[in-house]
Parts: structure tokens; C-alpha cells; sequence
């Protein structure tokens, strides 16, 4: 197959956000995080946990709280706006201020025509949900001290609030406070620090489950006020709830790091007098548990480690799927690194601000395993800040290295970057075609002549660029009328064709030459997380969410042969167990049977001249291969080149001159940035 | 093993009208280990060969008369003596067919028993307690003879015993429930009065055995409720005084045998070698309450060797002549031959196939290196000649005495004059270095000591140990010399200074510091340092309980409360003070200082092993106490090892314990007052075990820390080089 030196990449300093809020909308499956910087992320849980959208954050905009309204996603934070988010174009349809101070929770009912926001001068505003826009109505009673949680009753009547040392329901129809429960504050020295109850859960039942700062979850009788059960579960706060759409379980996420789950069972075999009875506890963070959701099959969980956590409940899922093992979700499923192929230069993307990398160099050949000595080191030539409050949400860097390009929610950016020698020239283009106003994609052509952006409505715009001015040069538009932002844009090599997909899995061909959409790849159901087109053969691969691997001809306008063939034969399933998606593609244009891709745990090039493994064969059988002399190895081998040696890789590509640039970033270092979680007693300490 | 094996029958008894005696007066051994003499309780004697099971000769008194005491074999004259209606002694030879006609004399006064020994001379016991020589006796048969016993004491029963070369006889008698021991000998005349701790009251010794080992009597009893007590005599210290003044005789509880319901009635035990007893006329332990079993028991490890059950009634008569039991019963009068082989936990365990190979491992197996070294001219009695010859190659120009005159001077000369002069000469520069001149002075000191019981020079003695030219191969006997004068000062010193000093020895100074009392040993002046040391010790008893080594004393005694409390009574009346009684030192502070300094000497295990078994169960009980005192100390906290005391290693009292309950762990498990301090050691052993085992594991976690692949730090950035295949 061939050796390959790779320029192993770790100092870019990718650091994720904490996570901050969850909301899952059971219906359409989707689950929303909105992280410390502001950024909301929307996850496909319906499509292998895939990360279909992802809204920018903004400076000041930190969201406490994220609610579902149907398909409607509404935001609050501190900044004491709601906000609404706009899931087509990817950034904030509208805010509303809520004149109540910094807004701690926001609580949707049931009917989902009324929203209540609770604030910091105690106020719980109820908002009208309208088609457009949301309408304040009015102001429950208020009290005094800030409210920190909500929750409705199914029915839409009562509504439970969490505030400081108490909690108190209201009459949804009135506004009146009709119960106050006390809440205990810690023993000992906590005594006289008072209590926050950070989470309530209003069950149908008339049952409150309320989780505080003491490390108690409560749970009340909601007709009478009165306390049921206490279960101390842990010495730092509880900080999250979460109940489940049949109310037969809820967690609590604690400061602690630990999921404490809570079942509504009886404590006896065959009685039916059913009470809540801690039963299990998950330990799968290592920092404080800021957010749950509890979905039918598992309980989702995140926090200040900044990682997702999807712990499916081994009672609810049959064993052994793909259902029923634990997934951590550390990086996000889309490219952050973009790599300059022909002048070897790595753009890293940060959401402050841009760096741009030019590649070491080392001279000689060393066997395989060989550390080769590095004549230069890696170098940072641009650190570009962003301007506004906006965070960046994609950015490119030209092939040749001449231009970058980065967008936010409110804009686009092009740069001349001019290198001679040591000096590195960065020039804003200052006019940029009107129609660029806003990318949800941006790539440059292999030629750097033209700069493709994703706009609204699927539709790509292509700029022609010049140093003097840049040219709009025609807008491509798909003839399905999806309203789904674009998520992949790719170019062929030969600067024929663009390939672009959106979230609705529509895989839309233009050719470039014609300006006009060429073909529309039949849609799959599972959504596209990475395309490339072949440069010699005009093949489009498309590597799918559920892990499938396709190769359409663009020329035939139909799958190939070989396509065929692995859709009869069926991937392998260790393959098809991996659970980060494919986020690259690319080939080697010396040999066009090979497809280079990887995911955050694996390099893998497919060789589409070998035969495809059998599921009984390994599919990791590169050491086997190793040990076996020449002859036999061919027989041995198969199309699925798998090498396991880079971790958390973030991106992989393939420069020109036949070198990989691996980009990994380490968990490791990633959690050694983290603040020292609570104090916790260890053995040994 | 002890073995019984198949019995055969010697001859029929003749019931008599009194059903609770047998017939049988006597049997005596003749001339050979295969000839007795059975005397019956009426007239007749008849002669045995025992491997024929037939007799060669019977004699009969006239009707009217009986036999008062069993027939003796004069091996001197080959006669055969009886006593006939008490007073009338009667000799006569193998060929005499009538013993109307043979020699007859009457004496004046009644006679007990006629005792003879195997080459001595036959011995004449008055009921009255008085002896004589049958020779003597018999020159004037009228003579006066005194009264030793008191007004209603009476002898219950005899035997005599050759030690050494001094004949005794040892009687046993009672008096209102009062039980004594005479122990007489003859040439010279000693009497001794002993007398027996009493067992519970109405109690007196159903059987008496008596046998000579090491230099000491050993006076073996057995009482109706089963307790088997032994007695040591000291056959060497027995004053001269007469015996008027009773003086009490210490015993040690052999044994406690199952006795069943009520106490015994007729049973006898006997002694058959150091560690084995016969018993017969006590239940067997397994087989019901008949009292019909002729038993061997192992006094060492208190274990049942052997059992037999006898047809018919029992009489509790029992003899043992050359490893044949002669036990009348029924109707018969059995041999029962019999081995016992040298004990061993090994055997005892039964681990031991070849027992005879097995050979006993006697002092004198040890090797000196006197013997190794100097062959027979080290001797302890090697001739003046040789060391003149010696001593005369050295420097005679010294103006006072010389060396050689002095080692004269000391074989005769008074006690004050002879430490003036030694004390003189080692003042003198010249002799500091002269190792053999040392060698030669205590040696002769030390023969003319143990030859002349008057003559002792103990510090002069204490100033030659302390040159440290000495060791123990030069003069073998001192060590002994001085515990035999209980000069506890100078064994401390030549414990401490002697390099080579044997495990034999060193046991026998182990014996006699944990035996003697504690008055003795507080009046024994001691190296001032260890006592220093101990007092430290014991001073810190009142220090806190604390854990160490992850070992908590306190939660050991609830541990073993617990495991006791089911138990004895000897645990039952300690168990308030338990926590105290382990902080409190068991024996006397010089006590204590004696026995660190035998922790502290060099030993092998396997020399010193068969030393220690010697050690009665009650001193070993009391020797692990000690042991267990000092290692509760060394384990607490802040212990002052620092300070350059001498003391024993914490390593030194462990391998002690380990010894000891090497030698003796059978003996310690079946005595019950050790069930405590067994416990409590096994919980020692416990937590230790406990702790090595996680310490392993932490250990071997750490290990699994160093092998764990070091991930290559690639750093920042790096180019490599990967194949695919």
C-alpha cells in the first residue's frame, strides 16, 4: 500500500465550551445544547447522535436555559432577553427583553402556547407564543428573591417554582402563590448559607421533585405542600433534574459529577404502593453535571467538562446495539481545521479568532515508525481576531494560501493574505458582492479563483476572486425548495463540479462549468457527514451518519458498480459500530482507487481495487499484515486500510505533495484546561 | 507413635475373698530383663521365664504365714529375699525347694518392703521409715530401730532409685490427708521431706511412679479426679540436714485425664520414658466410661498414643520391667510389650514415618568447638601437666606472683586470698591481652568451684568475663557453674560476652531464669543498662493504645474475649483486666532483663529446638506472655529503640515466638490457659498477614505503574513516518 509521512499536529488549542443547558424535543428527536460561550448545537438523536446545526454564540449571549415549543427552540439567558432561534439560518430569529433582570429558567407548557420565564427580581413572566413572535402577558405574583426554576404541571394549571430556600406553586389561571414549601438548608456549617434550589420537576401526579443546593432531591406532595422523601445524594449541589415522558424515573445531576437516578417502583415484589426509590448511579463526567435530559432509552447528560454524554439505560434498550453503548460526544462532527494543500498551511478556527499555520519541514526519509528530524518548525503567521460580538462560524483558506475567508451569523470577511519571504501581508477585501452576505459553508476552488458560500434556501453563491474586486458570479440554487441550511460543500480537484448537503440529507451536484445544477444525488435517509468527489473518476462519495459509505458517478448519474457492490456485500460491522462520523474525505490523485477519510479515533483508506472484507475477517488488519511476509499479505488484505495510530484526530488531509497532516487534540489536554472540579475525597488522598 | 502391642498371658491368678485387691503382691525383675518374680498376696513366689510364659521355680510359706512384701532378687548374691508376717525375713537360693529350711531372721521392728535394685544391694524399709542395709541389718537382726515417721504417718509407697552412683529410697506417705516424700539416701546417710501440694481436699495420690533423668528425680503422681502431677527432685542440691522440716515440693500438672463420672478408684500411672505415661484403671477418652483400658499418653503434647481394653476387672496394679507392661486382670496376669519411640511434633503429627531412625538429639550432639578445636587437651579436665608445660613458655619476669603460681596458688589456697591474687593479676598490664592465661585462671576456677562446694569467687569471675577474653569453649562448665550458684549477674554477663555459648546451654539458662522466682531474681544485682531499659519499658505501660501496622489492640481483645469466653476458668478470672494484663510485664523486671539477654544470644534453630521442648508447658505459657508483652510494646508508637540500650530486635523476639511455638505448639494448643495467647498471637499473625497481603498488592500495582507503556510524548509537533499495508 505505501508508507506516508505525517505531519502529526497538536498544538491547535481547540478548546470546547462548557455545556450550560439541554432541551430535547422528544417529537422530532432533536436535542438542543447550549454551551458557556452562547453557541447552541442541535443533535439528530434519531440519526446516530449526529450534530446537525450549530448556532454561533455571541459575546455577552449566554443562554441559561433552552426550551422546545414544538419545533420552535427558545432561548434565556442572563442577559435577560428570550431569545428564539431561527434553525433554517442557523442564528437568532428574534430576541425579547424581558424587563425582569438576568432570566434564570425558561419553562414552555404542554399545549405550547405559553411560555414562563422566571427572573432575578422574582418575577415568573408568562409569555403568549405567537406564529412570529412571543407577546409578554403578564406577571405571575411576585416574591422576593430570584427564581430559579420552573416547572409546569402537565395540565398547564400550576406552575412550580424554585427560588432561594423555597419553593412555591402557583395558580397558572390566577397568579397567585398557592403553596410554599420550605426547603432545609445543609447541616453543619451550611446551616446558615442559604439554599438554592436549583431544579424542580412538576410531575402529573401532583408530585414535586425538587434538587437543591444542599445535595438534597425532595420530593413533595404538590396538593398538600408537603415534604414526602428527602434522599441526600450528595455533598455539593444537585444542579440538574430530568424526568422521564412516562414520570416513572428521574436523575439528578450533582455537582459531584455523578447521575443519580430515581425510579417510581415499588420497594416490594407485587405491591402496588409504588414510591420513589434511588436505584442507580452514573459516574461518566468528571466535573460538575450542569444539564440532563432524560430520553426514553437513556439519559443524556452534560456538563463543565464540556463533553455529551448519552448513558442509554440497559433496561430500555435491547443489548448489544448500537443503542445500548455509552457515547461520549467531545468534538463537534464538523471540520474546524482547513488545510491549504498546495502551500501546506493549516487554518485553525477558534470562535474569537482565526490562526493560520504554515507546516514544518524536515528533510530526508526515514522506514515506517521513523520520527523524522524537523529542519523547520511549525509557524503561526496570522492571528486574526474577529470582529464584533458575533462568534465565527466557518472560515476557508485558499489552496494556494492567498485568501481567507471566515463568516459569523452577521457577516462575511474576505482576506488577501500576500507572503514574500518573511513578511505576511493580510489585506481585508473591503467590497464583497452584496448576495455574500452570510455562509453557513465557505470553500474555495482548486485553483483559488472562486469562493463558494452556503447561503439560505440551500443555495450556493460563487464569487469570482481578484485582488481588486470580487465579482458575484452566479448563485446556485437546488430545485427542491429545502429551507435546511447547507452543512458540506465540496469541490472536485479539477473544478468541475460542487457537491453541497444540507441537513434535510439532500445531496445536491452543480457543474461548474454549465453553472447549473447537474444532478441530485438520490436521497439517503441518514444525513451526509462527509462528501468529496473523485478528481479522476468524477465519483461522488458520501459518507453517511449511520456510517454507510456510497459512490455515485457523476457522469452516469447513478451509484457505481463498486457502490453496489459494498451496499450488497453490507459494510463490516465493526465498521459500522464506530461512533464518531467520518468527518473528511479525500483522494490521492496518483491513485484515484484510493479514499482517504477518518473519523476522531481512525485513518482509514478504502482501496477500491482490493476486495471488500468479509464480516467474519478482522477489519483491523494492519498488524496481522504486518507480521506476514509479502506474498501472503496480499491475499490477506482487504479494501478497509484502518490505522489506529492518531487519536482525537480533528482533521486529516492530504497535501500535494503526498504527506498527511494529521490535526489531533488530545482529551488529555483538553481536560487539563478544565477548572479543578469539587474537592472529592479519593482514596489515598 | 507409642505402640501396645498383642498381649499374652504369664499366668492365673487365684481370686481371693477381698475382691478389690488382686492376688498379686509383687513382681520383681530377676536376674534378666526376661526373668520376674511374681509374689502373690498369700505365701507363694514363683520365678518366670517370660518369653516362655512358664515358671521355673514356685517357694511357698507354711500355712499360717503370708508374705508381707513382694520377693527381691539380690543380684549381688543371687539369693532371693522375702518378708514373711512382716518381721521374719527370709533368704534362700534358686536350688532351695523349701523355704522352711532356708535362712531365717526376725527383726525388731515391722518392715515394709524389701527394695533391691539392679547392682545394688538390697535395702530393708521399716514401716516406720527407717532403712538399713539388709547386710547390716542382718549382722544384728535385734538392733533398735528408730521411728522416723510421725504418730499416724504411714507409707503408702516405695521404690528406690540409683543416682549416680548414690542409692535412694523414695517412699511417699500420709498423714491426716497430708501426703509426703522422703527421699533417703545412703552413703552417705541424707534424708529430704517433702511434702505435696495439696489437690481438693479428701484427694490423696491413688499411684506414685518415680524415675531418674537428667540428674533430677522425677516423682510422677496421679490423683482420683485424673490430674497427673510431676515433681522434680534435684538429686545434687539435697542438704544433709535430717528430714524434720518438711519442705514443700513444687509439681507442674502433667496431664488432666478424663476421668468420666465420680474419681477414680484403682489406677496407676506410670512412667515408661521423658514423655510417655502409662496409665490403666482411667476411661479411655473415646470409648464410654469403662474404666477397663491400659492407655499411653504423651505428656509433652497430652495425646492418647495408645489403648487397650483389658478383659475382667482391673486392679490398678501395673509393673514395667524393659518395655513389657505385667498388668494383672480378670483372672490373668498379662505382658503387654510396648514401644515408644522419641516424641516429636512430627510424629505426633504423624508426619513421621521411620521413628527409629529418628535418634534423640542429646547435649552432647552439640557441637563445641572445645572438642573441634583443642581435641581432648581442651577437656575440661585436662591435666596440670599439660598447662605448666604451657604456662611455663610464658614470661616469668614478673615480680609478683606469676601466672603459674597463681594457678597453683588457687587449687588450694582460701576464697579472699584467691580473689586478691587474681584480682591482682589482671591488674597487671601484661595480662589484659593474654587471652590463654585468662583461659587457664577461670578454668581452674571453675573445676575447683564445682569441686568445692564452698569455694566461689563470683566477682572475680564477672571481672575475667568482662575482660572479653573469654568464650564459652574455653570454659564449658562456667555457664552452668553459675546458675547452679544462681549467680544470675554473671550468666547475664557471659550471655552477653560469650559469643559461642550453646543452644543447650543457652536453654538451660532460659529454664532456670523463667523457672526461679521472682524473689530471687530482684535480689540478683544486674547490669544496670538493661535494667535501664527495662524499666522504660514498663514504664510506658499506661501509654496509650494505639494502631499500628493496622493491628488495634483493643479490637483484638474483644476478639479474643469473644473467642475465649466459651472457654476455661483460667481466662475467666482475667478477662475483666485483660487490656491491663497484656499491657503489664508477666514476669519481674531483673527477670525480664535475664531473659532479653538470652533473646539476645546467637542460636540455630535446629540446635536449639530439641532444648526448648524441655521447657515445661507453663514456662513456655509464661516464656510467649513475656514474648507477647515485648512485641505490644515494640509495635506502639514511638518505642525508645533509639536509645543505645542493649535490647532485643523486634526481629529477635518474633524468631522466639516462632520457636517456641515451633517446639511446643501441640502442647500449646491442648493447654487451655495458652488458648488466649495463642489467640491473640494468631490475630497477630492475622492483621500482619493481612497487611503483607495488601502491601503486595499496592506493591504490585506500583509495578504495573513503572511497566506501563510510556506513551511517546510526540509534543507539539512532529513528523512521522506510518505504513499501511
Amino acid at each position: 500500500m505505501g508508507e506516508f509521512t505525517v505531519h502529526r499536529v497538536r498544538f491547535f488549542d481547540y478548546m470546547p465550551s462548557a455545556i450550560r443547558a439541554m432541551a430535547f424535543n422528544p417529537r422530532t428527536e432533536r436535542l438542543a445544547v447550549a454551551r458557556a460561550d452562547g453557541a447552541v448545537e442541535i443533535f439528530n438523536f434519531a440519526d446516530n447522535y449526529f450534530q446537525e446545526k450549530v448556532i454561533p454564540g455571541r459575546d455577552g449571549g449566554t443562554v441559561e436555559a433552552l426550551c422546545w415549543v414544538g419545533p420552535r427552540l427558545f432561548g434565556a439567558g442572563l442577559n435577560g432577553a428570550i431569545t428564539e432561534y431561527d434553525l433554517e439560518n442557523l442564528r437568532p430569529r428574534y430576541s425579547v427583553e424581558a424587563y425582569g433582570g438576568p432570566i434564570w429558567t425558561v419553562s414552555g407548557d404542554s399545549a405550547g402556547t405559553m411560555l414562563a420565564v422566571g427572573c432575578e427580581d422574582g418575577t415568573v413572566k408568562m409569555f403568549e407564543i405567537l406564529d412570529e413572535t412571543i407577546r409578554f402577558q403578564r406577571n405571575l405574583e411576585r416574591q422576593k428573591g430570584r427564581i430559579i426554576s420552573l416547572s409546569w404541571h402537565p395540565s398547564g394549571a400550576l406552575i412550580a417554582a424554585g427560588m432561594i430556600d423555597m419553593i412555591r406553586i402557583f395558580d397558572a389561571e390566577t397568579g397567585r402563590a398557592t403553596h410554599r414549601l420550605l426547603v432545609e438548608r445543609g447541616a453543619g456549617a451550611s446551616k446558615s448559607r442559604e439554599v438554592v434550589v436549583w431544579s424542580v420537576v412538576f410531575l402529573s401526579d401532583h408530585t414535586i421533585v425538587s434538587g437543591d443546593s444542599a445535595g438534597k432531591v425532595q420530593f413533595w406532595d404538590g396538593h398538600t405542600g408537603t415534604l414526602v422523601r428527602t434522599h441526600l445524594v450528595t455533598k455539593w449541589d444537585v444542579l440538574a433534574l430530568a424526568v422521564s415522558q412516562d414520570e416513572s424515573s428521574v436523575v439528578a445531576g450533582t455537582s459531584e459529577s455523578i447521575v443519580v437516578q430515581f425510579q417510581f417502583i415499588s420497594s416490594t415484589v407485587g405491591r402496588q404502593d409504588n414510591e420513589w426509590v434511588r436505584t442507580r448511579t452514573f459516574k461518566n463526567h468528571s466535573h460538575d453535571v450542569r444539564a440532563l435530559v432524560h430520553t426514553e432509552t437513556a439519559v443524556v447528560s452534560g456538563g463543565m467538562d464540556t463533553q455529551l454524554v448519552v448513558r442509554p439505560l440497559l433496561d430500555k434498550v435491547e443489548k448489544n446495539t448500537q443503542e445500548s453503548s455509552l457515547r461520549k460526544i467531545a468534538f463537534p462532527h464538523r471540520s474546524l481545521v482547513c488545510c491549504a494543500k498546495k502551500a501546506g498551511l493549516l487554518l485553525f478556527q477558534f470562535p474569537e479568532h482565526l490562526e493560520l499555520w504554515r507546516l514544518g519541514e524536515s528533510e530526508g526519509h526515514g522506514r515506517a515508525g521513523d520520527s523524522l528530524p524537523v529542519k523547520r518548525k511549525p509557524e503561526k503567521l496570522i492571528h486574526l481576531k474577529r470582529k464584533g460580538d458575533d462568534h465565527i462560524r466557518c472560515s476557508a483558506v485558499s489552496p494556494c494560501g492567498g485568501w481567507l475567508v471566515y463568516a459569523t451569523v452577521s457577516g462575511v470577511r474576505l482576506y488577501r493574505i500576500q507572503h514574500d519571504n518573511n513578511n505576511i501581508g493580510v489585506t481585508k477585501v473591503s467590497k464583497l458582492p452584496k448576495s455574500l452576505c452570510s455562509a453557513h459553508q465557505l470553500c474555495f476552488s482548486s485553483d483559488s479563483s472562486k469562493l463558494f458560500a452556503a447561503s439560505g434556501l440551500s443555495s450556493v453563491v460563487v464569487v469570482a476572486l481578484d485582488p481588486l474586486e470580487c465579482k458575484h458570479l452566479h448563485t446556485l440554487r437546488p430545485k427542491s425548495g429545502s429551507r435546511q441550511p447547507v452543512h458540506l460543500l465540496c469541490v472536485s480537484d479539477d473544478g468541475k463540479w460542487l457537491a453541497s448537503a444540507n441537513t434535510d440529507c439532500e445531496v445536491h451536484v452543480y457543474n461548474l462549468k454549465k453553472m447549473k445544477l447537474h444532478c441530485k444525488v438520490p436521497v439517503y435517509s441518514s444525513c451526509p457527514t462527509a462528501i468529496g468527489i473523485n478528481p479522476v473518476t468524477s465519483n461522488l462519495v458520501t459518507v453517511h451518519a449511520d456510517q454507510q459509505v456510497f459512490e455515485f458517478s457523476l457522469q452516469q448519474k447513478e451509484y457505481t458498480e463498486w457502490s453496489r457492490r459494498l451496499q450488497q456485500r453490507g459494510l463490516h460491522p465493526v465498521w459500522l459500530q464506530r461512533d464518531t462520523p467520518v468527518a473528511h474525505i479525500t483522494f490521492n490523485p496518483r491513485n484515484p482507487a484510493h479514499i482517504v477519510l477518518h473519523d476522531v479515533f481512525m485513518l482509514c483508506i478504502i482501496d477500491q481495487s482490493l476486495p471488500l472484507p468479509e464480516a467474519r475477517t478482522p477489519l483491523l488488519n494492519q498488524m496481522m499484515l504486518r507480521s506476514l511476509p509479502e506474498a501472503e499479505r496480499s491475499r490477506q488484505s482487504h479494501a478497509f486500510k484502518i490505522c489506529k495510530s492518531f487519536q482525537h484526530l480533528l482533521s486529516m488531509t492530504l497535501l500535494d505533495d503526498q504527506s498527511l497532516v494529521a490535526v489531533e487534540r488530545p482529551l488529555l489536554d483538553i481536560v487539563s484546561q478544565l477548572p479543578a472540579p469539587v474537592r472529592q475525597k479519593k482514596f489515598a488522598t | 507413635m507409642a505402640a501396645l502391642y498383642e498381649g499374652y498371658t504369664l499366668c492365673g491368678l487365684v481370686p481371693t475373698q477381698d475382691l478389690s485387691n488382686s492376688c498379686i503382691r509383687g513382681i520383681e525383675q530377676e536376674r534378666d530383663s526376661d526373668h520376674v518374680l511374681v509374689t502373690d498376696s498369700t505365701r507363694s513366689v514363683t520365678l518366670y521365664k517370660v518369653s516362655d510364659q512358664k515358671p521355673l521355680g514356685s517357694w511357698t510359706v507354711k500355712q499360717g504365714q503370708t508374705l508381707t512384701c513382694s520377693a527381691v532378687f539380690n543380684s549381688q548374691t543371687k539369693e532371693y529375699v522375702a518378708v514373711s508376717d512382716n518381721k521374719m525375713i527370709r533368704i534362700w537360693k534358686e536350688e532351695d525347694i523349701l523355704l522352711d529350711k532356708a535362712f531365717k531372721a526376725t527383726v525388731s521392728s515391722d518392715i515394709w518392703r524389701v527394695q533391691s535394685v539392679n547392682g545394688g544391694e538390697p535395702v530393708v524399709l521399716f514401716q516406720r521409715g527407717a532403712v538399713r542395709l539388709l547386710d547390716s541389718l542382718l549382722s544384728a537382726p535385734q538392733q533398735p530401730i528408730e521411728e522416723v515417721l510421725a504418730q499416724e504417718e504411714a507409707i503408702r509407697w516405695s521404690t528406690n532409685i540409683v543416682a549416680e552412683t548414690q542409692q535412694f529410697v523414695i517412699f511417699t506417705t500420709e498423714q491426716k490427708g497430708d501426703n509426703f516424700l522422703y527421699l533417703q539416701g545412703l552413703n552417705p546417710n541424707t534424708l529430704q521431706r517433702y511434702r505435696l501440694e495439696g489437690e481438693e481436699p479428701g484427694l490423696i495420690p491413688l499411684s506414685f511412679s518415680a524415675s531418674y533423668r537428667d540428674k533430677h528425680i522425677c516423682l510422677l503422681y496421679l490423683y482420683p479426679n485424673g490430674h497427673v502431677y510431676q515433681s522434680v527432685v534435684p538429686v545434687r542440691g539435697l542438704g544433709t540436714e535430717e528430714g524434720t522440716h518438711a519442705l514443700p515440693l513444687p509439681r507442674s500438672l502433667q496431664m488432666a485425664l478424663p476421668v468420666g463420672e465420680g474419681l477414680l478408684e484403682a489406677a496407676t500411672a506410670l512412667v515408661l520414658d521423658e514423655a510417655h505415661v502409662a496409665v490403666v484403671g482411667v476411661p479411655h477418652p473415646s470409648a464410654g466410661a469403662g474404666k477397663d483400658f491400659l492407655c499411653i499418653w504423651n505428656t509433652n503434647f497430652q495425646t492418647l498414643q495408645a489403648g487397650k481394653e483389658m478383659a475382667g476387672k482391673i486392679y490398678g496394679q501395673l509393673w514395667c520391667y524393659s518395655n513389657k507392661l505385667f498388668i494383672p486382670h480378670g483372672k490373668t496376669l498379662s505382658v503387654i510389650p510396648f514401644v515408644c519411640p522419641k516424641s516429636s511434633l512430627a510424629s505426633a503429627l504423624g508426619k513421621l514415618r521411620q521413628a527409629k531412625t529418628e535418634e534423640s538429639k542429646a547435649p552432647a550432639s552439640v557441637p563445641s568447638w572445645n572438642n573441634i578445636l583443642h581435641e581432648e587437651k581442651a577437656q575440661p579436665s585436662r591435666t596440670v601437666e599439660t598447662r605448666k608445660t604451657r604456662s611455663n613458655r610464658k614470661t616469668q619476669s614478673t615480680p609478683c606472683l606469676t601466672t603459674d603460681q597463681v594457678l597453683e596458688f588457687i587449687k588450694t589456697a582460701p576464697v579472699e586470698d584467691v580473689q586478691k591474687e587474681v584480682e591482682g593479676l589482671l591488674s597487671r598490664s601484661d595480662m589484659q591481652d593474654s587471652q590463654p592465661s585468662v583461659g587457664q585462671l577461670v578454668s581452674i576456677l571453675v573445676s575447683r568451684s564445682l569441686s568445692d562446694p564452698a569455694f566461689y569467687t563470683p566477682s572475680t569471675l564477672a571481672q575475667l568475663v568482662q575482660t572479653q577474653c573469654l568464650c564459652h569453649s574455653v570454659c564449658p562448665d562456667f555457664v552452668l557453674l553459675a546458675l547452679e550458684r544462681k549467680d544470675y549477674f554473671l550468666c547475664q554477663l557471659c550471655l552477653q560476652f560469650f559469643p559461642d555459648i550453646p543452644e543447650a546451654v543457652t536453654c538451660a539458662c532460659l529454664k532456670a531464669f523463667i523457672s526461679m522466682p521472682d524473689v530471687d531474681a530482684e535480689k540478683a544485682s544486674l547490669d544496670p543498662d538493661s535494667i535501664s531499659f527495662m524499666e522504660t519499658v514498663t514504664s510506658r505501660e499506661r501509654g496509650q493504645v494505639g494502631l499500628q501496622n493496622g493491628f488495634n489492640s483493643t479490637s483484638l481483645n474483644e476478639e479474643s474475649s469473644d473467642g475465649v469466653s466459651g472457654g476455661d476458668a483460667i481466662t475467666e478470672d482475667e478477662e475483666k483486666p485483660s487490656t491491663r494484663s497484656e499491657q503489664n510485664c508477666p514476669v519481674g523486671l531483673h527477670k525480664a532483663v535475664l531473659l532479653n539477654e538470652v533473646l539476645q544470644t546467637a542460636y540455630s534453630d535446629s540446635f536449639l529446638l530439641p532444648h526448648l521442648k524441655d521447657l515445661s508447658s507453663q514456662h513456655v505459657v509464661l516464656f510467649l506472655q513475656y514474648l507477647q508483652f515485648l512485641y505490644l510494646k515494640y509495635s506502639q508508637d514511638a518505642f525508645p529503640q533509639t536509645h543505645g540500650l542493649r535490647s532485643p530486635s523486634l526481629a529477635q523476639i518474633m524468631d522466639w515466638v516462632c520457636l517456641v511455638l515451633d517446639a511446643h505448639f501441640t502442647v500449646l494448643v491442648m493447654t487451655p490457659e495458652a488458648k488466649g495467647l495463642l489467640l491473640n498471637l494468631h490475630n497477630y499473625v492475622k492483621s500482619q498477614v493481612r497487611l503483607v497481603s495488601e502491601l503486595g498488592k499496592i506493591e504490585s500495582s506500583l509495578q504495573a505503574l513503572h511497566q506501563m507503556k510510556v506513551k511517546k510524548d510526540v509534543g507539539q509537533y512532529s513528523i512521522e513516518v506510518i505504513e499501511l499495508f
